[in-house]
């Protein structure tokens, strides 16, 4: 079996995000960066179906620049079998990045597709949904329980919606996207990281994919949104009644 | 000109409120730029959902109503969403940000080959041209952005667009015809977890409690958060702390991952206040903060900060709040 995981290079998320002065983009010196952590989940539910399953050939792959190689690292020696970096420079938006993904699938032909829900940078939410549809497949998001059902050909998937959990069973191959309940992913360890070293790593230039990715979205302009004040600090509860009551006439 | 189309959403033919938020960014849209707005309800039998959205400005409420439309699967309700689109020939499609918005718009954005914003918080237009601000990174930036094509699918933050007040005017309704042997059908529905009735979803609330690490088990949550909210009223609400324990479930989880709330009281019971829980609750008119660790960043957030162990600040206060 055969499982593509596509995995993003985002800030770590106990950085602080700064902008740069002019506004112009996010402030990247002495940022942490780290594997995006729904991605983390996902390569994770991977390696355990494979311990389940048995052997597989799991593929970590993602869109950036020489940077993300590091990320990449962590995928292999978190466990991937090999890693797949599709080199650009560009700022891709959700769908240029779903199209390039699609290319890359064609290409690997996986079984099924494990995924983020959300980068927690952009915070977007949209890059699995796309790429179900650009393939044709059928999808399956926010998956807080993974099960292969009927000799592997279908998915039996816990989804966490706002109205509660979902059960939905998806045909295989489809975009599972992963939600944070659906487990704790495993601390790399050192031996794991020197095991990385050798692992496969791949680098394909955009151009020999065949796509041509371009971002419909731009973005003109970066700015810190208004920071609330801190309030005042009360010392019993019957004065928090009566400010909230009186001074506030939120009750 | 912008002709939009809005995605209706609803649960089980009640109507979501935040469905109204995104009616009145379609009017506000439309308004400048000289365009109309259709609403799109899609399920079996939600006649009333439609019949409901009539006094709201819109040039039509289109109704896709068909037994294979039961449940809102992504493959097939996109495709139906594809074939409005492309049949009617909008410029923008959108709705409120929910995990339903989020599972089919942008699987029908690529299906039409359209890019799409999500957790969009304002639109405006210059020199012709829509200019849109979404927020990013936890609810840290702001990005002022474009999205070129001919057509666009944005989901809107619902707590930045003031609700749709119904007017005098009713729209007509419009049955869509379906071809239902072209919806597709990678996934099967399985069904619901029975969702516990009772309060108000937190989306909606306007009074929202909230626990966090501090509550140890699940009947102290019902207890003292639930106690707290029932006698305000409210919803309750968690930080993913309690999640992650067991809890309380992932539905109630408010944050950057979770909901993004905005109710005229939020409390935060026992909730550091990390920034991707901050993320969910800063568009709150009142936030208050109960925590026995007076540097806690939540109160940096707070309007009315009580230090104070959440075990006994909890029951007095509900004692003092019930009617
Ligand atoms: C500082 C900065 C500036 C940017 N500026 C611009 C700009 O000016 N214009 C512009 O169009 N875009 C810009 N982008 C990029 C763009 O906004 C997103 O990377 C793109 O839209 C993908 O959406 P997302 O990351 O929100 O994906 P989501 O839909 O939130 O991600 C879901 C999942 O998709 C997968 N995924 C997402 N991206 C990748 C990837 N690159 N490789 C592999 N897997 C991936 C992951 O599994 C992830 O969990 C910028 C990004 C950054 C960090
Ligand atoms: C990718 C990612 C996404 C995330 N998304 C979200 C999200 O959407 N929502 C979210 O909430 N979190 C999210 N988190 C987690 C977030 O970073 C914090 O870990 C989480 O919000 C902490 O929850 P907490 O405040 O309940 O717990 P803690 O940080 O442990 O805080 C508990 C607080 O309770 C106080 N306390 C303890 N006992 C008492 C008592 N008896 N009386 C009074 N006060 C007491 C303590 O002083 C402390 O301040 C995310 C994290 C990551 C990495």
């Amino acid at each position: 079996m055969k499982i593509l995981v596509p995995i993003k290079r985002v800030p770590d998320p106990d950085t602080k995000i700064r902008l740069q002065p002019d506004g112009a983009g996010v402030a990247s010196d002495g940022v942490k960066f780290s594997l995006n952590p729904f991605d983390a989940i996902a390569l994770e539910e991977a390696l355990r179906l494979e311990e389940k399953l048995g052997e597989m050939d799991l593929v970590v792959v993602s869109v950036g620049g020489e940077e993300t190689i590091e990320t990449l690292r962590v995928g292999l020696a978190m466990g991937a079998k090999r890693a797949l970096l599709i080199k650009t420079s560009a700022d891709l938006d959700s769908l240029a990045v779903a199209k390039i993904l699609a290319a890359v699938y064609q290409r690997e032909q996986p079984d099924f597709v494990l995924m983020g829900k959300q980068a927690i940078d952009d915070d977007s939410n949209q890059v699995g949904q796309m790429l179900a549809a650009l393939l044709g497949i059928g999808q399956a998001t926010f998956v807080s329980k993974l099960e292969l059902v009927e000799q592997h050909t279908q998915a039996r998937c816990a989804r966490e919606t706002d109205a509660g959990l979902e059960t939905l069973t998806v045909k295989l191959p489809a975009i599972i996207t992963a939600d944070l309940r659906l487990n704790e992913p495993r601390y790399v360890s050192l031996p794991g990281i020197m095991k990385a070293k050798k692992k496969p790593l791949e680098e394909l230039e955009l151009a020999a994919l065949g796509v041509t990715a371009v971002s419909r979205t731009k973005i003109l302009k970066y700015e810190t949104p208004p920071q609330r004040q801190a309030g005042v600090r009360v010392k019993t509860v019957d004065e928090l009644v009566d400010k909230l009551k009186n001074e506030a006439k939120a009750i | 000109m912008a002709n939009i189309l809005v995605i209706a959403e609803h649960d089980g033919g009640q109507l979501k409120l935040a469905t109204l938020a995104a009616v009145s960014f379609a009017r506000q849209v439309a308004a400048d730029t000289g365009g109309t707005f259709d609403i799109l309800v899609i399920g079996e039998t939600v006649g009333a959902v439609a019949e409901s959205l009539r006094p709201y400005g819109a040039a039509n409420v289109l109704l896709a109503d068909h037994a294979q439309l039961q449940h809102p699967v992504a493959d097939r309700y996109a495709r139906v969403i594809e074939a409005v689109a492309q049949s009617r020939g909008y410029g923008i499609v959108v709705g409120a940000a929910s995990t339903f918005t989020k599972d089919i718009l942008p699987r029908a954005a690529a299906l039409l080959d359209a890019g799409m914003l999500s957790d969009v918080v304002g639109a405006h237009q210059e020199a012709g041209e829509l200019i849109f601000k979404r927020v990013m990174y936890a609810g840290n930036v702001i990005a002022t952005v474009t999205l070129a094509g001919d057509l666009k699918f944005l989901t809107i933050r619902p707590a930045a667009f003031a609700p749709a007040v119904a007017g005098s005017e009713t729209s007509p309704v419009v049955p869509i015809p379906l071809a239902t042997d072209q919806l597709s059908s990678f996934a099967e529905y399985g069904g619901r977890e029975a969702k516990v009735a009772g309060r108000p979803d937190s989306t909606e609330a306007r009074v929202v409690v909230s626990g966090g690490r501090a509550i140890k088990n699940a009947e102290d949550f019902e207890r003292l958060i639930g106690g707290l909210a029932d006698a305000l009223g409210g919803a309750v609400g968690s930080s993913r702390a309690l999640v992650d324990s067991g809890i309380t479930p992932n539905s109630l989880q408010i944050g950057q991952t979770g909901k993004i709330v905005a109710p005229d009281l939020y409390l935060a019971v026992g909730i550091s206040g990390a920034i991707q829980h901050l993320a969910g609750i800063k568009d709150s008119k009142v936030i208050v903060a109960i925590n026995k660790d007076a540097d806690a960043p939540i109160f940096e957030v707070a309007d009315y900060g009580l230090v104070a162990d959440v075990y006994t600040a909890v029951p007095e206060l509900t004692a003092k709040l019930k009617p």
